[in-house]
Protein backbone atom coordinates (compact mmCIF):
# COMPACT_ATOMS: atom_id res chain seq x y z
CA UNK A 1 0.00 0.00 0.00
CA UNK A 2 1.40 3.36 -0.79
CA UNK A 3 1.49 5.67 2.02
CA UNK A 4 -0.03 8.83 -0.81
CA UNK A 5 -2.78 10.67 -0.90
CA UNK A 6 -5.05 9.30 -4.04
CA UNK A 7 -8.26 8.07 -5.33
CA UNK A 8 -7.97 6.12 -8.42
CA UNK A 9 -4.76 6.53 -9.52
CA UNK A 10 -6.40 6.52 -13.47
CA UNK A 11 -8.33 9.65 -12.23
CA UNK A 12 -5.14 11.28 -10.89
CA UNK A 13 -4.34 13.69 -13.37
CA UNK A 14 -7.69 14.60 -13.86
CA UNK A 15 -8.45 15.68 -10.42
CA UNK A 16 -5.13 17.15 -10.36
CA UNK A 17 -6.30 19.61 -12.98
CA UNK A 18 -9.83 20.39 -11.01
CA UNK A 19 -8.20 20.99 -8.36
CA UNK A 20 -5.78 23.42 -9.26
CA UNK A 21 -8.19 25.51 -11.51
CA UNK A 22 -10.29 25.62 -8.28
CA UNK A 23 -7.43 26.83 -6.89
CA UNK A 24 -6.28 29.53 -8.89
CA UNK A 25 -9.18 30.74 -10.42
CA UNK A 26 -8.45 34.67 -10.77
CA UNK A 27 -5.54 33.35 -12.78
CA UNK A 28 -6.05 30.64 -14.82
CA UNK A 29 -9.58 28.67 -15.86
CA UNK A 30 -9.99 24.94 -17.86
CA UNK A 31 -10.24 24.81 -21.52
CA UNK A 32 -14.13 25.04 -22.11
CA UNK A 33 -13.69 22.10 -24.83
CA UNK A 34 -10.45 20.46 -23.56
CA UNK A 35 -10.12 19.35 -19.87
CA UNK A 36 -6.74 18.59 -20.81
CA UNK A 37 -5.84 22.03 -21.46
CA UNK A 38 -5.36 25.35 -18.69
CA UNK A 39 -5.99 28.60 -20.31
CA UNK A 40 -4.66 32.32 -18.55
CA UNK A 41 -7.70 34.25 -17.68
CA UNK A 42 -5.78 37.11 -19.73
CA UNK A 43 -5.22 34.87 -22.86
CA UNK A 44 -5.81 35.55 -26.16
CA UNK A 45 -4.74 39.20 -26.18
CA UNK A 46 -5.09 40.64 -29.82
CA UNK A 47 -2.13 41.01 -31.41
CA UNK A 48 0.00 39.89 -28.54
CA UNK A 49 2.47 36.43 -29.16
CA UNK A 50 0.95 33.50 -27.31
CA UNK A 51 3.07 31.56 -25.13
CA UNK A 52 2.10 27.59 -25.30
CA UNK A 53 4.16 24.82 -23.63
CA UNK A 54 2.95 21.60 -22.29
CA UNK A 55 4.18 18.01 -21.00
CA UNK A 56 3.60 15.00 -18.53
CA UNK A 57 1.79 15.38 -15.14
CA UNK A 58 4.33 14.54 -12.16
CA UNK A 59 6.21 17.26 -12.19
CA UNK A 60 4.12 20.23 -10.53
CA UNK A 61 3.52 23.03 -10.22
CA UNK A 62 5.10 22.32 -13.37
CA UNK A 63 3.80 23.03 -16.55
CA UNK A 64 -0.15 24.51 -15.36
CA UNK A 65 1.60 25.96 -12.48
CA UNK A 66 3.45 28.65 -14.94
CA UNK A 67 -0.22 29.46 -17.02
CA UNK A 68 -0.28 33.68 -15.51
CA UNK A 69 -0.23 37.35 -16.97
CA UNK A 70 3.02 37.79 -18.76
CA UNK A 71 4.40 33.98 -18.52
CA UNK A 72 2.52 31.20 -20.08
CA UNK A 73 -0.91 31.65 -21.79
CA UNK A 74 -1.75 27.66 -22.00
CA UNK A 75 -0.43 24.61 -21.05
CA UNK A 76 -1.15 21.26 -22.48
CA UNK A 77 -1.41 18.68 -19.92
CA UNK A 78 -0.46 14.99 -20.68
CA UNK A 79 -0.64 11.80 -18.53
CA UNK A 80 2.10 11.09 -15.49
CA UNK A 81 5.29 11.45 -17.29
CA UNK A 82 3.36 11.05 -20.69
CA UNK A 83 3.04 13.81 -23.68
CA UNK A 84 0.27 15.37 -24.30
CA UNK A 85 -1.56 14.58 -26.98
CA UNK A 86 -1.14 16.39 -30.61
CA UNK A 87 -5.18 17.71 -30.21
CA UNK A 88 -4.50 18.81 -26.75
CA UNK A 89 -1.48 20.75 -27.97
CA UNK A 90 -3.24 22.24 -30.71
CA UNK A 91 -6.24 23.45 -29.03
CA UNK A 92 -3.80 25.19 -25.78
CA UNK A 93 -2.30 26.80 -29.44
CA UNK A 94 -5.60 28.19 -30.73
CA UNK A 95 -6.48 29.50 -27.21
CA UNK A 96 -3.05 31.33 -26.44
CA UNK A 97 -3.48 32.69 -30.82
CA UNK A 98 -4.09 36.19 -30.39
CA UNK A 99 -3.43 36.88 -34.09
CA UNK A 100 -0.06 37.31 -34.13
CA UNK A 101 0.93 33.79 -33.59
CA UNK A 102 2.25 31.32 -30.98
CA UNK A 103 5.40 30.47 -29.53
CA UNK A 104 5.55 26.73 -28.32
CA UNK A 105 8.26 27.13 -25.88
CA UNK A 106 9.02 22.47 -24.68
CA UNK A 107 11.33 20.30 -23.36
CA UNK A 108 12.90 17.82 -25.59
CA UNK A 109 11.46 14.77 -25.35
CA UNK A 110 10.74 12.64 -28.08
CA UNK A 111 7.09 12.42 -27.39
CA UNK A 112 5.94 16.03 -26.97
CA UNK A 113 8.43 16.63 -30.02
CA UNK A 114 6.31 14.78 -32.17
CA UNK A 115 3.22 15.99 -30.47
CA UNK A 116 4.05 19.44 -31.05
CA UNK A 117 4.94 18.50 -34.84
CA UNK A 118 1.66 17.42 -35.17
CA UNK A 119 -0.45 19.98 -33.55
CA UNK A 120 1.67 22.85 -35.22
CA UNK A 121 0.88 20.85 -38.88
CA UNK A 122 -2.93 20.77 -37.61
CA UNK A 123 -3.42 24.73 -36.93
CA UNK A 124 -1.23 25.29 -39.77
CA UNK A 125 -4.53 24.67 -41.31
CA UNK A 126 -6.17 27.53 -39.83
CA UNK A 127 -3.48 29.93 -40.55
CA UNK A 128 -1.94 30.13 -36.93
CA UNK A 129 1.47 30.99 -36.97
CA UNK A 130 3.56 28.65 -34.70
CA UNK A 131 7.34 28.98 -33.45
CA UNK A 132 9.16 26.33 -31.26
CA UNK A 133 12.00 26.56 -28.82
CA UNK A 134 13.16 23.03 -27.41
CA UNK A 135 14.56 23.36 -24.27
CA UNK A 136 18.13 21.08 -23.81
CA UNK A 137 19.58 22.79 -20.46
CA UNK A 138 20.26 19.08 -18.23
CA UNK A 139 24.40 19.33 -18.98
CA UNK A 140 24.06 15.58 -17.78
CA UNK A 141 22.05 13.79 -20.65
CA UNK A 142 24.61 14.22 -23.23
CA UNK A 143 28.10 15.86 -24.08
CA UNK A 144 27.99 19.37 -25.20
CA UNK A 145 28.95 18.87 -28.61
CA UNK A 146 25.55 16.87 -28.52
CA UNK A 147 23.73 19.83 -27.07
CA UNK A 148 20.50 19.11 -29.14
CA UNK A 149 20.26 15.41 -27.83
CA UNK A 150 19.97 16.84 -23.98
CA UNK A 151 16.77 16.82 -22.16
CA UNK A 152 14.86 19.94 -21.00
CA UNK A 153 14.84 20.34 -17.19
CA UNK A 154 14.04 23.21 -14.82
CA UNK A 155 15.71 26.13 -17.46
CA UNK A 156 12.29 25.47 -18.88
CA UNK A 157 10.87 27.85 -16.21
CA UNK A 158 13.17 30.70 -17.12
CA UNK A 159 12.47 30.04 -20.87
CA UNK A 160 9.29 30.66 -20.14
CA UNK A 161 9.74 33.46 -18.34
CA UNK A 162 11.90 35.50 -20.72
CA UNK A 163 9.55 33.66 -23.16
CA UNK A 164 6.46 35.15 -22.13
CA UNK A 165 7.69 38.63 -21.14
CA UNK A 166 8.79 39.48 -24.69
CA UNK A 167 5.46 39.02 -25.49
CA UNK A 168 4.03 41.15 -23.10
CA UNK A 169 6.06 43.64 -24.53
CA UNK A 170 4.51 43.08 -27.69
CA UNK A 171 7.53 42.15 -29.41
CA UNK A 172 6.67 39.67 -32.71
CA UNK A 173 6.60 35.92 -32.91
CA UNK A 174 10.60 35.50 -34.56
CA UNK A 175 11.58 37.90 -31.93
CA UNK A 176 9.83 35.95 -29.18
CA UNK A 177 11.24 32.52 -30.23
CA UNK A 178 14.70 34.27 -30.28
CA UNK A 179 14.78 35.87 -26.91
CA UNK A 180 13.35 32.28 -25.55
CA UNK A 181 16.12 30.44 -27.67
CA UNK A 182 18.51 33.03 -25.93
CA UNK A 183 17.29 32.16 -22.68
CA UNK A 184 17.46 28.42 -22.78
CA UNK A 185 20.87 29.11 -24.25
CA UNK A 186 21.93 30.59 -21.26
CA UNK A 187 20.72 27.91 -18.95
CA UNK A 188 22.67 25.13 -17.58
CA UNK A 189 21.41 22.61 -15.47
CA UNK A 190 22.20 19.63 -13.13
CA UNK A 191 19.98 17.46 -11.58
CA UNK A 192 20.80 15.19 -8.42
CA UNK A 193 18.75 12.17 -6.95
CA UNK A 194 18.59 10.64 -3.49
CA UNK A 195 15.90 8.66 -3.61
CA UNK A 196 13.21 7.33 -6.88
CA UNK A 197 9.63 8.38 -7.97
CA UNK A 198 6.84 6.10 -7.82
CA UNK A 199 4.10 6.08 -10.42
CA UNK A 200 0.62 5.92 -8.31
CA UNK A 201 -0.32 3.62 -10.96
CA UNK A 202 2.52 1.15 -10.65
CA UNK A 203 2.83 1.50 -6.84
CA UNK A 204 6.33 0.87 -6.78
CA UNK A 205 9.54 2.66 -7.95
CA UNK A 206 10.86 1.76 -11.43
CA UNK A 207 14.63 2.84 -10.80
CA UNK A 208 16.07 2.10 -7.30
CA UNK A 209 19.10 4.25 -5.55
CA UNK A 210 20.56 2.58 -3.20
CA UNK A 211 20.11 3.94 0.27
CA UNK A 212 23.88 5.49 1.26
CA UNK A 213 24.10 6.57 -2.31
CA UNK A 214 23.00 9.68 -4.56
CA UNK A 215 22.74 9.55 -8.42
CA UNK A 216 24.25 12.78 -9.91
CA UNK A 217 23.04 13.82 -12.94
CA UNK A 218 19.85 12.07 -12.95
CA UNK A 219 16.92 13.56 -15.30
CA UNK A 220 13.27 14.14 -14.19
CA UNK A 221 11.53 10.99 -14.98
CA UNK A 222 14.31 8.87 -12.93
CA UNK A 223 16.68 9.08 -16.36
CA UNK A 224 20.23 7.64 -15.25
CA UNK A 225 22.99 9.97 -14.18
CA UNK A 226 26.65 9.97 -14.87
CA UNK A 227 27.36 8.53 -11.51
CA UNK A 228 26.16 6.70 -8.58
CA UNK A 229 28.64 7.63 -5.60
CA UNK A 230 28.09 7.57 -1.95
CA UNK A 231 26.00 10.15 -0.26
CA UNK A 232 27.78 13.12 0.60
CA UNK A 233 27.63 16.49 3.15
CA UNK A 234 25.33 18.86 1.75
CA UNK A 235 28.45 21.60 1.01
CA UNK A 236 30.01 18.77 -1.05
CA UNK A 237 27.19 18.28 -2.93
CA UNK A 238 26.25 21.55 -4.06
CA UNK A 239 29.73 22.33 -4.90
CA UNK A 240 30.02 19.29 -6.94
CA UNK A 241 26.67 20.72 -8.58
CA UNK A 242 27.76 24.11 -8.95
CA UNK A 243 31.23 22.80 -10.68
CA UNK A 244 29.13 20.74 -13.43
CA UNK A 245 26.75 23.62 -14.69
CA UNK A 246 29.69 26.51 -14.48
CA UNK A 247 32.01 24.17 -16.58
CA UNK A 248 29.84 24.92 -19.42
CA UNK A 249 29.64 28.85 -18.72
CA UNK A 250 32.38 30.86 -19.27
CA UNK A 251 32.13 34.04 -16.82
CA UNK A 252 33.83 36.66 -16.08
CA UNK A 253 34.03 38.16 -12.94
CA UNK A 254 31.03 40.29 -11.69
CA UNK A 255 28.65 39.00 -13.99
CA UNK A 256 25.71 38.60 -12.94
CA UNK A 257 23.44 35.35 -13.01
CA UNK A 258 19.65 34.07 -12.19
CA UNK A 259 19.90 30.87 -10.21
CA UNK A 260 17.15 28.09 -9.82
CA UNK A 261 17.91 25.66 -7.40
CA UNK A 262 14.45 23.41 -7.29
CA UNK A 263 13.00 20.20 -5.37
CA UNK A 264 11.81 17.33 -7.21
CA UNK A 265 8.74 16.70 -5.10
CA UNK A 266 10.02 14.77 -1.25
CA UNK A 267 12.83 17.24 -0.56
CA UNK A 268 13.07 19.31 2.32
CA UNK A 269 12.56 22.59 1.72
CA UNK A 270 14.52 23.80 4.04
CA UNK A 271 17.49 21.16 2.94
CA UNK A 272 17.55 23.65 -0.43
CA UNK A 273 18.56 26.57 1.49
CA UNK A 274 20.87 24.55 2.98
CA UNK A 275 22.41 24.31 -0.25
CA UNK A 276 21.56 26.94 -1.54
CA UNK A 277 23.95 28.83 1.18
CA UNK A 278 26.75 27.12 -0.36
CA UNK A 279 25.93 27.69 -4.09
CA UNK A 280 25.49 31.46 -3.49
CA UNK A 281 28.69 31.45 -1.62
CA UNK A 282 30.43 29.12 -4.28
CA UNK A 283 29.30 32.00 -7.05
CA UNK A 284 30.27 34.82 -4.97
CA UNK A 285 33.66 32.75 -4.77
CA UNK A 286 34.08 33.22 -8.81
CA UNK A 287 32.79 36.85 -8.66
CA UNK A 288 29.94 36.43 -9.71
CA UNK A 289 26.64 38.39 -8.52
CA UNK A 290 23.40 36.12 -8.39
CA UNK A 291 20.56 38.72 -9.37
CA UNK A 292 17.55 36.44 -8.73
CA UNK A 293 17.30 33.36 -6.92
CA UNK A 294 13.81 30.96 -7.17
CA UNK A 295 14.35 28.05 -4.20
CA UNK A 296 11.54 25.95 -3.79
CA UNK A 297 9.66 22.99 -5.79
CA UNK A 298 9.06 24.70 -8.94
CA UNK A 299 9.45 21.42 -11.23
CA UNK A 300 9.33 17.92 -9.52
CA UNK A 301 9.39 14.50 -10.17
CA UNK A 302 6.58 12.93 -8.12
CA UNK A 303 7.72 12.39 -4.94
CA UNK A 304 11.45 12.01 -5.76
CA UNK A 305 13.85 12.68 -3.70
CA UNK A 306 16.58 15.03 -5.05
CA UNK A 307 17.22 18.67 -6.21
CA UNK A 308 18.34 20.47 -9.84
CA UNK A 309 20.08 23.63 -9.90
CA UNK A 310 19.84 25.80 -12.91
CA UNK A 311 22.51 28.71 -13.81
CA UNK A 312 21.46 30.95 -16.06
CA UNK A 313 23.79 34.00 -17.26
CA UNK A 314 22.16 37.13 -17.65
CA UNK A 315 23.16 39.97 -20.02
CA UNK A 316 21.13 43.34 -19.94
CA UNK A 317 18.13 42.29 -22.09
CA UNK A 318 17.82 38.74 -20.54
CA UNK A 319 17.78 40.78 -17.31
CA UNK A 320 15.21 43.32 -17.90
CA UNK A 321 13.04 40.57 -19.18
CA UNK A 322 13.61 38.30 -16.41
CA UNK A 323 12.30 41.61 -14.25
CA UNK A 324 9.44 42.40 -15.53
CA UNK A 325 5.86 41.90 -13.47
CA UNK A 326 4.09 38.85 -13.94
CA UNK A 327 1.72 36.62 -12.02
CA UNK A 328 2.00 33.26 -11.79
CA UNK A 329 0.46 30.39 -9.51
CA UNK A 330 3.92 28.55 -9.21
CA UNK A 331 5.72 32.35 -9.07
CA UNK A 332 2.95 33.08 -5.76
CA UNK A 333 2.37 36.62 -4.50
CA UNK A 334 -0.44 37.45 -2.51
CA UNK B 1 -5.35 -12.46 -55.64
CA UNK B 2 -6.89 -9.16 -54.38
CA UNK B 3 -10.32 -8.05 -52.15
CA UNK B 4 -12.38 -5.29 -52.79
CA UNK B 5 -11.80 -2.19 -50.93
CA UNK B 6 -15.23 -1.79 -49.19
CA UNK B 7 -16.35 -2.87 -45.89
CA UNK B 8 -13.10 -2.83 -44.31
CA UNK B 9 -14.19 -1.80 -41.04
CA UNK B 10 -13.19 -5.10 -39.68
CA UNK B 11 -10.00 -5.03 -40.45
CA UNK B 12 -9.12 -2.69 -37.85
CA UNK B 13 -11.78 -4.71 -34.93
CA UNK B 14 -9.20 -7.34 -35.85
CA UNK B 15 -6.23 -4.99 -35.38
CA UNK B 16 -7.89 -4.05 -31.94
CA UNK B 17 -8.90 -7.59 -30.86
CA UNK B 18 -5.12 -8.63 -30.95
CA UNK B 19 -4.27 -5.44 -29.08
CA UNK B 20 -6.40 -6.24 -26.31
CA UNK B 21 -5.74 -9.95 -26.46
CA UNK B 22 -2.15 -8.51 -25.66
CA UNK B 23 -2.21 -5.73 -23.43
CA UNK B 24 -1.05 -7.33 -20.31
CA UNK B 25 1.80 -8.42 -22.44
CA UNK B 26 2.39 -5.42 -23.92
CA UNK B 27 2.52 -3.36 -20.50
CA UNK B 28 4.97 -6.10 -18.88
CA UNK B 29 7.68 -5.54 -21.53
CA UNK B 30 6.66 -2.01 -21.57
CA UNK B 31 7.30 -2.01 -17.35
CA UNK B 32 10.73 -3.89 -17.97
CA UNK B 33 12.14 -0.70 -19.50
CA UNK B 34 9.24 1.88 -20.06
CA UNK B 35 6.82 3.18 -17.63
CA UNK B 36 4.25 0.23 -18.52
CA UNK B 37 1.70 1.89 -19.95
CA UNK B 38 1.88 0.46 -24.03
CA UNK B 39 -0.62 -2.15 -23.65
CA UNK B 40 -3.17 0.02 -21.70
CA UNK B 41 -2.93 3.12 -24.22
CA UNK B 42 -2.66 1.13 -26.98
CA UNK B 43 -5.92 -1.30 -25.79
CA UNK B 44 -7.76 2.54 -25.42
CA UNK B 45 -6.52 3.85 -28.34
CA UNK B 46 -7.50 0.39 -31.17
CA UNK B 47 -10.87 0.17 -28.95
CA UNK B 48 -12.30 3.20 -29.16
CA UNK B 49 -11.49 3.47 -32.86
CA UNK B 50 -12.96 -0.37 -33.88
CA UNK B 51 -15.84 1.05 -31.66
CA UNK B 52 -16.53 4.48 -33.64
CA UNK B 53 -16.12 2.58 -36.79
CA UNK B 54 -18.61 0.16 -35.86
CA UNK B 55 -21.82 -0.26 -37.76
CA UNK B 56 -20.21 1.37 -40.86
CA UNK B 57 -19.40 0.54 -44.48
CA UNK B 58 -16.24 1.94 -44.58
CA UNK B 59 -12.94 1.77 -47.36
CA UNK B 60 -9.42 0.48 -45.54
CA UNK B 61 -8.96 3.52 -45.94
CA UNK B 62 -11.40 4.78 -44.09
CA UNK B 63 -10.78 2.42 -41.53
CA UNK B 64 -7.39 3.48 -40.89
CA UNK B 65 -8.05 6.56 -40.93
CA UNK B 66 -10.68 6.53 -37.83
CA UNK B 67 -8.00 4.84 -36.01
CA UNK B 68 -4.90 7.23 -36.97
CA UNK B 69 -7.26 10.07 -35.76
CA UNK B 70 -7.94 8.51 -32.59
CA UNK B 71 -4.05 7.12 -31.48
CA UNK B 72 -2.84 11.09 -32.42
CA UNK B 73 -5.87 12.58 -31.15
CA UNK B 74 -6.29 10.93 -27.94
CA UNK B 75 -3.44 9.22 -26.99
CA UNK B 76 -0.35 11.22 -26.64
CA UNK B 77 2.81 9.80 -25.26
CA UNK B 78 5.19 8.64 -28.13
CA UNK B 79 2.97 6.17 -29.46
CA UNK B 80 0.08 7.80 -30.02
CA UNK B 81 1.66 9.88 -32.81
CA UNK B 82 3.53 7.43 -34.06
CA UNK B 83 0.84 4.67 -34.80
CA UNK B 84 -1.32 7.73 -35.89
CA UNK B 85 1.45 8.78 -38.58
CA UNK B 86 1.74 5.30 -40.14
CA UNK B 87 -2.43 4.49 -40.27
CA UNK B 88 -2.87 8.22 -41.29
CA UNK B 89 -0.21 7.58 -44.50
CA UNK B 90 -1.76 4.23 -45.01
CA UNK B 91 -4.76 5.54 -45.36
CA UNK B 92 -3.92 8.38 -47.93
CA UNK B 93 -1.78 5.99 -49.57
CA UNK B 94 -5.33 3.73 -50.35
CA UNK B 95 -6.73 6.98 -51.64
CA UNK B 96 -9.14 6.24 -54.79
CA UNK B 97 -8.25 2.33 -54.34
CA UNK B 98 -11.11 -0.11 -55.54
CA UNK B 99 -9.45 -2.81 -55.24
CA UNK B 100 -6.60 -3.93 -52.74
CA UNK B 101 -4.06 -6.27 -54.67
CA UNK B 102 -0.70 -6.21 -54.39
CA UNK B 103 0.57 -3.09 -55.84
CA UNK B 104 -1.84 -1.32 -53.03
CA UNK B 105 -0.57 -3.44 -50.13
CA UNK B 106 3.34 -2.20 -51.51
CA UNK B 107 2.73 1.26 -51.99
CA UNK B 108 0.42 1.45 -48.45
CA UNK B 109 3.65 -0.41 -46.99
CA UNK B 110 6.06 1.95 -47.72
CA UNK B 111 3.90 4.84 -46.95
CA UNK B 112 3.67 3.14 -43.34
CA UNK B 113 7.41 2.86 -43.13
CA UNK B 114 8.17 6.52 -44.47
CA UNK B 115 5.71 8.58 -42.33
CA UNK B 116 6.81 6.67 -38.92
CA UNK B 117 10.35 7.31 -39.74
CA UNK B 118 9.58 10.75 -40.72
CA UNK B 119 7.67 11.59 -37.25
CA UNK B 120 10.02 9.82 -35.25
CA UNK B 121 13.59 9.48 -36.98
CA UNK B 122 14.63 6.34 -35.58
CA UNK B 123 16.81 3.57 -37.70
CA UNK B 124 17.34 0.06 -38.01
CA UNK B 125 19.03 -1.04 -34.49
CA UNK B 126 17.85 1.42 -32.60
CA UNK B 127 15.49 -0.78 -30.37
CA UNK B 128 12.17 0.83 -31.32
CA UNK B 129 8.86 -0.51 -33.84
CA UNK B 130 11.51 0.37 -36.82
CA UNK B 131 13.33 -2.63 -36.22
CA UNK B 132 10.45 -4.70 -36.97
CA UNK B 133 8.66 -2.27 -39.75
CA UNK B 134 11.47 -1.97 -41.76
CA UNK B 135 12.53 -5.44 -42.52
CA UNK B 136 8.96 -6.45 -43.32
CA UNK B 137 8.38 -3.89 -45.49
CA UNK B 138 11.80 -4.88 -47.74
CA UNK B 139 10.46 -8.37 -47.15
CA UNK B 140 7.33 -7.86 -49.01
CA UNK B 141 8.85 -5.74 -51.94
CA UNK B 142 11.45 -8.97 -52.34
CA UNK B 143 8.68 -10.94 -52.48
CA UNK B 144 6.13 -9.15 -54.33
CA UNK B 145 6.24 -11.74 -57.55
CA UNK B 146 5.30 -14.57 -55.37
CA UNK B 147 1.55 -13.22 -55.05
CA UNK B 148 -0.21 -11.35 -52.50
CA UNK B 149 -0.52 -14.29 -50.01
CA UNK B 150 2.41 -15.33 -50.08
CA UNK B 151 4.24 -11.49 -49.94
CA UNK B 152 2.27 -11.15 -46.99
CA UNK B 153 3.57 -14.44 -45.42
CA UNK B 154 6.87 -13.30 -45.80
CA UNK B 155 6.07 -9.73 -44.87
CA UNK B 156 5.19 -11.56 -41.25
CA UNK B 157 8.27 -13.56 -41.04
CA UNK B 158 10.36 -10.95 -41.49
CA UNK B 159 8.53 -8.94 -38.51
CA UNK B 160 8.64 -11.83 -35.95
CA UNK B 161 12.72 -11.96 -36.82
CA UNK B 162 13.07 -8.29 -36.53
CA UNK B 163 10.84 -8.21 -33.44
CA UNK B 164 13.32 -10.64 -31.94
CA UNK B 165 16.09 -8.72 -33.38
CA UNK B 166 15.08 -6.09 -30.22
CA UNK B 167 16.14 -8.18 -27.77
CA UNK B 168 19.91 -8.09 -28.41
CA UNK B 169 20.31 -4.27 -28.64
CA UNK B 170 20.34 -1.30 -26.87
CA UNK B 171 17.38 1.63 -26.81
CA UNK B 172 19.29 4.19 -28.26
CA UNK B 173 15.88 6.59 -28.32
CA UNK B 174 12.70 7.38 -26.48
CA UNK B 175 12.14 6.07 -22.75
CA UNK B 176 14.13 2.94 -22.59
CA UNK B 177 17.58 4.75 -24.32
CA UNK B 178 17.75 6.18 -20.83
CA UNK B 179 18.77 2.63 -19.19
CA UNK B 180 21.32 2.54 -21.93
CA UNK B 181 22.99 -0.62 -21.92
CA UNK B 182 20.06 -2.08 -19.01
CA UNK B 183 18.01 -1.76 -21.88
CA UNK B 184 19.51 -4.87 -23.57
CA UNK B 185 18.57 -8.44 -23.21
CA UNK B 186 14.50 -7.66 -23.29
CA UNK B 187 12.00 -7.05 -26.62
CA UNK B 188 11.06 -3.63 -27.34
CA UNK B 189 6.98 -2.83 -26.71
CA UNK B 190 6.76 -0.83 -29.91
CA UNK B 191 8.50 -3.37 -31.85
CA UNK B 192 6.33 -6.54 -30.48
CA UNK B 193 3.19 -4.21 -31.00
CA UNK B 194 4.19 -3.32 -34.41
CA UNK B 195 4.56 -7.08 -35.24
CA UNK B 196 1.39 -8.36 -33.93
CA UNK B 197 -0.19 -5.05 -35.97
CA UNK B 198 1.31 -5.75 -39.10
CA UNK B 199 0.42 -9.89 -38.37
CA UNK B 200 -3.61 -9.08 -37.60
CA UNK B 201 -3.40 -6.65 -40.55
CA UNK B 202 -2.01 -9.77 -42.74
CA UNK B 203 -3.86 -12.51 -41.64
CA UNK B 204 -7.43 -10.31 -41.90
CA UNK B 205 -6.10 -9.51 -45.73
CA UNK B 206 -5.75 -13.11 -46.14
CA UNK B 207 -8.35 -14.60 -45.41
CA UNK B 208 -10.81 -12.09 -47.45
CA UNK B 209 -8.44 -12.47 -50.74
CA UNK B 210 -10.44 -14.16 -53.66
Amino acid sequence: MMQRFLNDPDDVVDETVSGFVKAHGAQVRLHPGNPRVVVSVDAPSAGRVGVVTGGGSGHEPAFLGYVGRGVVDAVAVGEIFSSPTANSFADAIRAADGGAGVAVLFGNYAGDTMNVKLATRMVAKEGIAVATVIANDDVSSAPPEERDGRRGVAGEILMWKIGGAKAATGASLPEVQAAAQKAIDACRSVGVGLAPCTLPAVGQPNFTIAPGTMEVGIGHHGEPGMRIEPLRPANDIADDMLRIVMAEHDLPPGASVAVLLSGLGATPVNELYVLYDRIESGLADRGLRVHRALVGNYFTSLDMVGVTLTVMALDAELTGLLDMDCTAPAFGGW
Amino acid sequence: MALANRNLGVVVAELAAVIVANKAWLSELDGRIGDGDHGANMAKGFVRAADRGAGQDPTLGAALAVLSDVLMGEIGGSMGPLYGVMFDDMAHALEGVDVIDITAVDTMLKAALAGVQAMGNARVGDKTMIDTLAPAVAAFETHRDKGLAEALARMVAAAETGRDSTIGLVARLGRASRLGERSRGMLDAGAVSCCLILTALAQSLTKRLS
